[in-house]
């Protein structure tokens, strides 16, 4: 009963996901247009788009190779793995045991790489240039990452996210100075991977300026789509990933029923609102920044996530 | 077990006195690698027999070596690990050999006798028992490669890095030697069973450690003396290159294992670990960014080997240092990520250098500024590459991936070792770790998106020839090995048990559950077997789903790129110019890191307005090691140099004073030593 509970919750899981993905994305599109004062599209624009973009014929460059044509599918169904391993509503999924956050991380490393082989692929300026900004901000993002993992290492013994999850929201953590220093530097990350403002303007066409989009300039058709919803479902990814492990209030325990569920998908709601909000305002709220400053940015997160650390040294070798 | 053995060791060295005299036949090259093939296997059969059966093997005394120390071999665990690897590399190496291509012309006949030297000299280092027969077999290696690195000699710069690296290998002789002598004591005692009986204390123990690091840390090109790999490296014909980079530098590690974590004894304090920490963590960081700055492929190979080397030494190092903290089970993970890695390292990086030699030998060039769409010419290198590269990118579920996983869990339990300063070195050496297998992605990227992708960037490369099929066969059989090794990295480790007992004592438990890897007892762990197929499952469904929903075949049209104006009539594979070169891809990391650790400056040459000549954009970065290390080691050299040049124009008088002085000064030495 437990095993068909579990499976159970990892299929829903995996249904919500796919569905919130646009929504969080449109959403997201929504209110930061309400914030800067204008009406803005429909939430349910990047549906739209998606299903106009399945109905067209897709055009490969002449010189394109098989890379173009297989990247799409490997970012999508790695993203979509990662996603699948990231707690929603519940915890104690079918894939619970292998949802590591490093493992997590080698996932979101191979739809990046796969992105960055088709950016290069056709031998084009933008995409060799996109290709080498996107793995530059990597090599500062990830030191930062693994220094957050760090902290949840130190206060809950495993790099699996169920677990870290499930002591946070029962172990009587309460608040920690460290915890929210690496609630900053993950948050830096997120939009650092995620391509938004200040380091990359999910918005442009202005070719100079941009990052992700510039990869994806050669693509089209359902390559597009995959490129698109696979980069909605990293947004959904991360902002599950913060509420998992900052906010894991609400969430229902492993082994709980449709009701604990029912509780739990709305508490999940309400946290992925509350963070579109967040990034929205945030959003309107700074300019892109040079790409030369990202490092510092970053860099700035490393260094809050190594002082949460420290401190956590400190308290436990007094405890 | 040992007769196989023995038996392989004499094929090599008749196959190398066969060589000197058939070596201008031109079937030659064929049968000495394909006897190097034949004993490389056998190295692998037996270290896989001497694994799986789990007691070390070992001879009698042989007839050989110093009279009051005879000479023996034998296979414990870990030789028998690093034996395998050897196998591994050395028979992928041979088979690429038999093509008997180097750059565009065939093997020359001096490159011939060397090479099964070269394999013998490493398997008689993993196999000697004592100290007297490690040496020598480590020196052989040393010479034997040094030959080769030489074997092109008719252009300058392989001569100058041959003589650099002639000049490392005598410094880790020169410190590997005063190291084994400390070991043995007064007695002279050379073989190891009693210099674990003895192991040194105090000053002894701590000159041992400098010693080690320094001997086999400048054959493994470790940070700062890796100056002569990134030289070195590329120099030797592609399979050589190979062997050096996946099997030679891993052999110099061994050395550094078996002399710090075996013979001076599991009682060493946890401090031991920190150099090792350090330097690691440097040799990373160094070997990924310069990687990344590199436009020669083989060289950009080299350093990447660095950096893995780094990460051997960081397990080596967190090994040493739990294990003087009493943390067991801690040790055996950092013991067993160093182990893992040293193999998945050695397999992937000899694919790629092979697979370097077969662009080198179908396009004409290892500079990635002349190479570029490679992937329609030769499809299996180009396979070949994509593995190796992803996994030397450390991307799941291949063999990289597993091992920088259980590294990165090693490094993140540093914090259980009860001292501040300790765990803020380890949690500073974990975001140094992180950051350096980013880097190392950045730089496969750029390696594999330069050389396969994109359009060509020369006449040469825009016609270049699928591999031959013997290289075809020795790049797949790397390639092939890394998604196993991948796939089941815990059965792997599982055959590691006996040298995880040697470096980490005797009750360990392996950090594998299966055919996964588990690191501590909850439920972090990592199976990349099901993760490998979830992925597929995933793959698949996507894409019968979007098929599904958008069966329209796809069409083909000119490139897009916000728009292209057409190539210049003279350049019919397109102008070069429209498409970022290498130092284009690197110039992010070159601003963001390369400016304050490498160096790097970037000059550009203007012409004034109605001068016809074209714009310079120069890019050059040095590194550290060159100022801080070779510069003023060359300068010793010269003051040393003129102080004995002023010697020769002494006065009789003064010459034979000197002289005289000296033999008093020895004469009184020996009083001495003769009093104590």
């Amino acid at each position: 009963m437990q095993v068909f509970g579990a499976i159970l919750a990892q299929l829903l899981h995996l249904l919500f996901m796919l569905a919130a993905a646009p929504l969080v994305l449109g959403v997201t599109r929504w209110l930061k247009a309400r914030l800067m004062g204008r009406r803005g599209a429909s939430p349910l624009q990047p549906l739209r788009d998606l299903d106009k973009l399945l109905r067209k014929r897709p055009v490969l460059a002449e010189n394109a190779s098989v890379v173009s044509e297989a990247a799409p599918y490997v970012a999508f169904a790695a993203c979509l793995l990662a996603i699948a391993l990231v707690p929603s509503f519940a915890r104690g999924m079918a894939f619970a045991p292998f949802a590591d956050l490093i493992l997590l991380a080698g996932l979101l490393a191979l739809s990046r790489i796969a992105l960055a082989l088709a950016g290069m692929d056709v031998g084009t300026a933008f995409g060799g240039l996109g290709a080498a900004r996107e793995m530059s901000f990597a090599a500062f993002a990830e030191p930062a990452l693994l220094l957050c993992v760090l902290n949840f290492v130190i206060l809950a013994g495993s790099t699996n996210l169920d677990l870290i999850a499930g002591t946070f929201r029962d172990g009587a953590l309460g608040l920690r100075v460290s915890l929210g220093l690496a609630a900053v530097a993950m948050l830096a990350v997120a939009v650092a991977e995620n391509a938004r403002i200040p380091v990359d303007n999910p918005a442009t066409h202005l070719e100079l300026t941009m990052v992700h989009e510039a990869m994806l300039l050669e693509s089209s058709g359902r390559h597009l789509a995959l490129w698109e919803y696979g980069a909605a479902l990293r947004l959904t990814l991360w902002l599950s990933l913060v509420a998992a492990i900052f906010v894991p209030f609400g969430t229902a325990p492993a082994g709980s029923g449709p009701l604990a569920w029912a509780v739990g998908l709305l508490a999940w709601l309400l946290k992925m609102g509350a963070l579109c909000l967040a990034l929205a305002w945030f959003e309107s709220a700074i300019a892109k920044m040079r790409v030369f400053r990202v490092p510092e940015f970053l860099g700035a997160a490393l260094l809050l996530a190594l002082l949460g650390a420290a401190l956590l040294f400190v308290s436990t070798g007094l405890a | 077990m040992l007769t196989l053995f023995a038996l392989c060791l004499w094929v090599l060295v008749l196959l190398a006195a066969a060589a000197v005299p058939l070596g201008r036949h031109a079937r030659a090259g064929l049968v000495v690698h394909a006897g190097c093939l034949i004993a490389s296997v056998g190295f692998a059969v037996v270290a896989l027999a001497v694994l799986l059966g789990g007691e070390p093997v070992e001879s009698g005394p042989l007839p050989f070596g110093p009279p009051w120390a005879p000479a023996q071999i034998g296979l414990d665990g870990l030789s028998a690990w690093f034996l395998l690897l050897l196998g591994i590399a050395g028979s992928a190496a041979s088979l690429f050999a038999m093509e008997g291509k180097a750059g565009g012309h065939p093997l020359p006949a001096r490159a011939l006798p060397p090479f099964p030297l070269f394999l013998a000299g490493m398997a008689l280092t993993l196999a000697a028992t004592d100290a007297f027969l490690l040496l020598l077999g480590f020196e052989l290696m040393s010479f034997a490669s040094w030959a080769l690195v030489a074997a092109e000699h008719e252009k300058p710069e392989n001569r100058a890095a041959a003589r650099l690296y002639l000049v490392f290998a005598v410094l880790a002789g020169a410190c590997l030697v005063p190291a084994f002598g400390l070991l043995a004591g007064q007695a002279g005692a050379l073989d190891f069973a009693a210099m674990r009986d003895a192991p040194p204390e105090g000053w002894r123990a701590a000159a041992v450690l400098l010693l080690g690091l320094l001997g086999a840390g400048a054959k493994a090109g470790l940070v700062p003396l890796h100056a002569w790999l990134p030289l070195a490296h590329p120099a030797a014909p592609s399979h050589v290159s190979a062997l050096m980079s996946g099997a030679m530098t891993k052999i110099a590690l061994y050395v550094l294992a078996r002399l710090l974590l075996d013979l001076c004894g599991p009682a060493q304090p946890s401090w031991w670990g920190v150099p090792l920490l350090v330097l690691g963590a440097a040799s990373a960081l160094f070997g990924a960014l310069r990687a990344n700055l590199e436009d020669d492929a083989k060289t950009l190979l080299a350093c990447s080997t660095i950096e893995n080397i780094g990460f051997i030494t960081l397990g080596f190092g967190l090994a040493l240092a739990f294990r003087g903290a009493d943390l067991g089970p801690l040790a055996a993970l950092a013991a067993g990520a160093a182990l893992l890695h040293a193999l998945n390292h050695g397999v992937f990086k000899t694919g790629l250098f092979l697979m370097a030699g077969a662009v080198l030998h179908g396009a004409g060039s290892r500079r990635l500024d002349r190479l570029g769409g490679l992937i329609h010419a030769m499809p299996v290198t180009a396979l070949a590459a994509l593995i190796g590269a992803a996994a030397a990118a450390s991307l799941p579920p291949l063999s990289g991936f597993a091992s920088e996983w259980l590294l990165l869990q090693a490094l993140l339990a540093g914090w259980r070792v009860s001292d501040i300063g300790f765990q803020v070195l380890t949690a500073a050496a974990a975001a140094v770790a992180a950051m350096a297998a980013a880097l190392a992605a950045a730089a496969m990227v750029r390696f594999f998106g330069l050389v396969f992708l994109g359009r060509p960037r020369s006449p040469r490369g825009a016609g270049a020839r699928e591999a031959g099929r013997f290289e075809r066969a020795a790049m797949l059989l790397p390639a092939g090995l890394t998604v196993l090794l991948g796939l089941f990295p815990g059965s792997v480790l599982g055959l590691a048990a006996p040298a995880l007992q040697e470096l980490v004592g005797p009750v360990m438990r392996v950090p594998a559950r299966g055919a996964s890897l588990a690191a501590g007892e909850g439920m972090t762990g990592y199976a990349p077997l099901v993760i490998a197929l979830l992925l597929a499952l995933a793959l698949g469904v996507t894409w019968l789903l979007v098929r599904r929903r958008s069966p329209a075949a796809t069409a083909r049209g000119p490139v897009w790129n916000c728009g292209f104006i057409d190539p210049p009539p003279h350049l019919p594979f397109g102008d070069p110019l429209t498409q970022p070169g290498a130092a284009g891809i690197a110039q992010p990391l070159r601003r963001m890191l390369g400016e304050t650790l490498l160096q790097a400056r970037e000059s550009v040459d203007m012409p004034a307005p109605g001068e016809t000549r074209p714009g310079r954009h120069a890019v050059r970065f040095a590194d550290p090691s060159g100022a801080l290390l070779l510069g003023p080691a060359a300068r010793l050299r010269d003051r040393i140099a003129g102080a004995a040049e002023r010697m020769r124009h002494f006065t009789i008088r003064r010459c034979l004073s000197l002289s005289f002085a000296t033999l008093v000064g020895m004469l009184a030495l020996l009083a001495w030593l003769e009093a104590r």
